[in-house]
């Protein structure tokens, strides 16, 4: 049922986006609450001589210009007859933003963004906003299967229901900070504060068609950083390439299998050779081992050990090599 | 004040009932964005929003594109924004001595080639009185020695006015790089409102501008204010193709790869699906005739570049 707009969906979901970036940084421009008509509009308004083509080209037109989802009336895409029924044929109700920051795309679009995105990410390392982008773009299947294993895990399931955030304005960070050594908590300020990175800084997400998907990886975002903390990897080069290493076998994400395969390329002989010797293989081999990362609820962790959140979740020890 | 919305509004309508029946494809969704417009609303892309919210939102737009707005515009128009605006300059044809002022000139393109031009028809003119042998007076002999350009030749000026202070910052750094100082300011001011004597410059320029401004009608009623009689309204902007196949071709890659460029290059994909959606809400190439005719400018005339996805239009303050 495409019929979702923010109102339809229930309270719980509605509040994870209330004050998440994403809900400031669309409104912005566009109020949040303003449900859009869908934006592919090259695809409808070539309507007319193309529409009425053969069968092959008028597939071939869908798929490259249709709707990114599935659409309720049959099959049929927006009228574009210019006659006086033409409101009636807006369409609002179908092609709404799912979710506040949501850019509804058409499968043309993706492909050109997956591809833009990949280049200009390897080109400018910097555009984080580029790798969120392809991780989007590319991830349609693997976060499918995320979202399945974090529904058949019952604390994954409970994470999908509450749809909690991890944000600084959600993190007691000071009764962290007093938390004592060797604890999740602590460890995971700690890390916050010597790589000085902040948990806002994620993208919001804006070009998954599915409001619990876009839930899935907004998830996998802000469980990066506890990742870097459980693999003890700092936000340098290496210890990204790291983490990548290990999120590619744990969640399938092409964005991730790219990061790790491309993402050396940047690196010095010394830190490749680190890379692959040592680290490579126990970031793989604690990938495999691990149950999926996303279906534990590390907001109720913070007073566990590392060692023992290791141990439970399957990471391996880390090897003793200064990254 | 009403009465402009509503001159406005009512042609605004009557260009989407025209369009209705010129244009057979190529318009579907536009006809779903189209909704009565209310007193004191108007379009921003295809939203409505009240006037005052249309200003607020096209100033943010222009504020977070502004670092990247030279780029874009070459990425997006494959460097044919250049030649767009070399064929105004050119239409121009401006002598040394011409006030010019451009209006959401922002980044300069235009007041930069309008310097470039002057210089070159000085210089030109200055070769033709040596090859026929004219006896250069000594104030011409001095100006053509200096190198340094202390001045634009026959003192010609260009005012760069904008509503947006970080087009004019990015503007004013580009000057600073290129080399350009003198005859050349910086203003911020509104189009519908600008901050300057009657019957002042020579030549008006608004270079894709003109389609933010909120109401069209006055800035046109300023453009004519500020210029001297004698005075020539040059307008170039994004307008109705008129070629069904290219028209399609335009839509689909304007709706399709735009956006997706200005995500890429920019981070910012609704500034951009705003750009393609106020070209879609501009009026046609004859209504923007009208309107210009109705602010009071004589010999309206249009010309179309690459099949009318640009027209520059021009006018007289006689």
């Amino acid at each position: 049922m495409m019929h979702r707009g923010c109102g339809g969906v229930g309270a719980h979901v509605v509040s994870w986006w209330q004050g998440s970036a994403g809900a400031a940084l669309s409104s912005g421009l566009i109020a949040a609450h303003r449900m859009l008509p869908i934006r592919w509009l090259g695809g409808a308004r070539m309507g007319g001589w193309l529409r009425r083509a053969p069968g092959s080209l008028r597939g071939l037109r869908r798929l490259a210009l249709g709707p990114p989802f599935p659409v309720g009336r049959g099959d049929q895409l927006p009228h574009t007859d210019l006659t006086v029924t033409a409101e009636e044929h807006v369409d609002e109700e179908r092609y709404y933003q799912l979710y506040p920051g949501h850019i509804p795309t058409s499968p043309l679009q993706k492909a050109l963004l997956s591809a833009g995105s990949a280049f200009m990410a390897l080109y400018n390392p910097y555009r984080h906003d580029m790798v969120a982008v392809l991780g989007e773009t590319t991830g349609s299947s693997a976060l499918r299967s995320l979202r399945d294993k974090m529904k058949h895990d019952p604390e994954g399931y409970q994470i999908l229901q509450e749809r909690p955030r991890i944000r600084l304005s959600t993190l007691d960070v000071t009764g962290l900070r007093e938390l004592p050594d060797g604890t999740f908590g602590r460890e995971y300020v700690r890390f916050l504060d010597s790589n000085r990175v902040s948990p806002d800084t994620r993208m919001p997400v804006k070009f998954v068609d599915d409001e619990e998907l876009a839930y899935v990886i907004q998830r996998y975002r802000e469980v990066h950083d506890l990742m870097h903390t459980l693999l003890s990897m700092p936000t340098n080069m290496l210890g990204e390439v790291v983490v990548k290493w290990f999120e590619a076998v744990q969640t399938g994400l092409p964005m991730c299998i790219l990061g790790a395969v491309f993402g050396p390329v940047r690196l010095s002989a010394r830190k490749l050779q680190i890379l692959t010797t040592e680290l490579v293989p126990w970031a793989v081999q604690s990938g495999r081992n691990a149950s999926c990362v996303l279906n534990f609820y590390y907001e109720n962790r913070w007073e566990q050990t590392v060692e023992s959140l290791r141990e439970e979740i399957g990471i391996l020890h880390p090897p003793a090599i200064c990254v | 004040m009403a009465a402009s919305i509503g001159a406005v509004t009512s042609r605004a309508l009557h260009s989407r009932r025209h369009h209705r029946k010129l244009l057979s494809v190529g318009r579907g969704l536009f006809s779903g964005a189209r909704r009565l417009v209310a007193e004191g609303e108007t379009h921003f892309g295809f939203q409505n929003v009240s006037e005052t919210e249309k200003g607020e939102k096209v100033y943010h737009v222009f504020e977070s594109v502004a670092k990247k707005y030279d780029i874009m515009n070459d990425s997006m128009s494959l460097g044919i924004h250049r030649l767009w605006k070399d064929i105004l300059l050119h239409q121009m044809n401006p002598y040394p001595g011409t006030q010019l002022l451009d209006v959401a000139g922002g980044t300069g393109d235009i007041a930069f080639r309008f310097i470039n031009y002057v210089r070159s028809q000085w210089e030109h003119q200055i070769k033709q009185k040596l090859k026929s042998h004219q006896n250069l007076s000594w104030e011409e002999i001095f100006k053509s020695y200096q190198e340094e350009e202390l001045k634009l030749p026959g003192g010609s000026q260009v005012v760069v006015c904008d509503i947006n202070k970080e087009m004019l910052k990015v503007g004013k750094q580009k000057a600073q790089h290129l080399g350009y100082s003198e005859g050349l300011s910086w203003v911020v001011g509104n189009a519908e409102e600008l901050p300057f004597n009657d019957n002042k410059f020579d030549v008006y320029t608004i270079a894709f501008g003109i389609r933010n401004v909120t109401h069209i009608d006055q800035a046109l009623q300023e453009a004519y204010r500020v210029l001297k009689p004698g005075g020539r309204f040059l307008c170039l902007e994004f307008s109705q193709v008129n070629n069904p196949l290219i028209s399609r071709l335009y839509d689909l890659y304007s709706f399709q790869v735009i956006p997706v460029l200005g995500e890429i290059i920019a981070g910012d994909w609704k500034s951009y699906q705003y750009l393609v959606e106020s070209i879609r809400r501009f009026p046609a190439q004859d209504e923007f005739k009208a309107m210009v005719e109705d602010a009071g400018f004589l010999k309206v005339e249009y010309r179309n570049l690459t099949s009318g996805i640009v027209a520059i239009h021009s006018g007289f303050k006689l």
